[in-house]
């Protein structure tokens, strides 16, 4: 039986863009808060990115998306759908792709939805795309992979959930990029992070997201998708899994086979966190930045509740000029600013008044 | 502001969208129903490439409760490249950063929340331009 996922026509990447928001707050200065001492060889990150007052998941969306417009070449009245994966929707009922779409001047000939899927809520929206432009429902999908995550003041999640994301415009294979060899998901029932509705902040199992969450969800996934294409690790030149932490990527790239230089250029969670559902698209971004012509690139998400997309590409000819055309994913990281934990608590909201 | 009156000035808030006369070429920013200078009523489109610099600005320490979250937060007069002159906040800059005559470019921010409840107002405001060196 034939598990994985391929389009009736060739489609790719034609435009991919990122966000960053400009402010970083150190993993020191959350152990400094709640442990009252700072021990370096157990943070998880050395900072996260934190986003402005005045920034969410709709705003960081619409820069990601312009960055992604402006590199695809094409009108945005030429987008057929706009799908928007993350957890942090501003409203709970408003979708955040109406919103994105009108702003970047897409409407109204478009289908527009958001997607949820906790970490993989962005890849799910790149796989509703390449559904929707390989079956030549429209040429071209805009998905989106953005989040301002959320972590419990003092919890462990505090020292990494953090703000970003990445666009890519779906379209022809001629046109593309990156092209889309095949892809596959991996979906099972295991509830190892959740948030019922109304709650600020999600709970999670502790050890329990480790082994059968995480690192299962991601094998299974990567594995079936090599498989599927008869490849190996060392086909590819790169490859980019869901990064909570700088040492659950770096954990599960080894177990499947892949060395430290096929993740370096995708491994960004040091320097910035986890930006949730934004992980894996950002890396890839980060990736195609430095791709050369022909190199195949593997992406594998993981999303908790819990499962995983796995996607391989390979980077056509198109890349060295379209990749000049909007701010590289490495200009963002360094866009940065330093902010302490008071600034930090007042913009997340985490100071509750009665 | 109302929710109709929000969703009317959707373009203008997103994409700067305004107005040019085809008579006398003068651009307008909010868009205008009527050329002030010739008179011609039969306007069209003209979408800013939101590009300008600071005119003049204004730190603001004190507001309404809806603006409170961003406090303190600036207020610039920006010349845009096309021309216009028009008012709007600044972000991604702290107060002692802004200079007059500084080259800034538009973003689509959080403006103001209604409430806990209601409606969030998009639109546009400006920062220093991110990527001096891509321009
Ligand atoms: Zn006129």
């Amino acid at each position: 039986m034939d598990s994985i996922l391929k389009t009736q026509r060739d489609i790719g990447i034609v435009g991919y863009g990122s966000y960053v928001p400009r402010y970083r707050l150190p993993a020191a200065a959350i152990a400094e808060v709640w442990k009252g001492r700072v021990d370096q060889a157990v943070l998880p990150v050395r900072e996260k990115s934190v986003p402005g007052p005045d920034e969410d998941t709709v705003t960081m969306a619409i820069e990601a998306g312009q960055n992604a417009l402006c590199r695809a070449g094409v009108s945005p009245q030429q987008i057929r759908a706009v799908w928007v994966g993350s957890e942090s929707h501003p409203y709970a009922v408003k979708p955040s792709g109406t919103i994105v779409a009108e702003a970047l001047g897409i409407t109204p000939n478009v289908n527009a939805a958001d997607f949820e899927f906790a970490c993989k809520a962005g890849t799910e929206a790149m796989q509703a795309a390449f559904g929707f432009v390989g079956s030549g429902m429209g040429d071209y999908a805009l998905a989106v992979a953005v989040d301002t995550a959320q972590g419990r003041p003092g919890d462990a999640l505090e020292y990494t959930a953090a703000a970003g994301g990445a666009a890519f415009v779906i379209g022809p294979a001629e046109q593309s990029v990156a092209i889309l060899e095949a892809s596959y998901s991996y979906v099972t029932d295991t509830p190892d992070f959740f948030r019922r509705a109304h709650q600020l902040y999600p709970e999670h199992g502790h050890r329990f997201t480790g082994e059968p969450a995480y690192f299962h969800h991601i094998i299974q996934a990567a594995r079936r998708l090599l498989d599927g294409l008869g490849r190996q690790p060392s086909d590819y030149a790169a490859a980019v899994f869901h990064q909570p932490n700088s040492k659950f990527p770096q954990k599960v790239a080894q177990e499947l086979g892949f060395c430290n230089e096929q993740i370096r250029a995708g491994l960004l969670a040091p320097h910035i966190g986890n930006t949730y559902a934004g992980a894996s698209p950002l890396g890839l971004t980060a990736v195609l930045d430095e791709a050369q012509p022909g190199q195949r690139i593997l992406m594998v998400s993981f999303g908790s509740g819990a499962g995983s997309d796995a996607m391989s590409f390979i980077v056509s000819e198109h890349i060295e000029a379209r990749r000049r055309l909007a701010p590289l994913t490495r200009m963002y990281l360094q866009r940065e600013k330093t902010v302490n934990y008071t600034q930090y608590a007042r913009w997340r909201k985490k100071i509750v008044l009665h | 502001m109302g929710i109709p009156r929000n969703w009317r000035l959707r373009n203008q808030r997103y994409r700067l969208v305004g107005s040019q006369c085809p008579q006398c070429q003068n651009l307008f920013f909010p868009p205008r129903q009527v050329c002030p200078h010739c008179y011609n009523s039969e306007l069209s489109e003209f979408v800013f490439s939101g590009k300008g610099s600071v005119y003049s600005f204004t730190v603001l320490y004190q507001t309404t409760p809806k603006f409170e979250f961003q406090i303190p937060y600036i207020v610039a007069l920006i010349d845009l490249n096309e021309g216009p002159r028009i008012t709007a906040q600044l972000t991604d800059v702290d107060a002692e950063e802004v200079r007059i005559g500084m080259p800034v470019e538009m973003v689509v921010r959080k403006i103001s929340e209604e409430n806990e409840r209601g409606l969030i107002h998009y639109g546009y405001k400006f920062r220093p331009i991110a990527f001096p060196e891509s321009e």
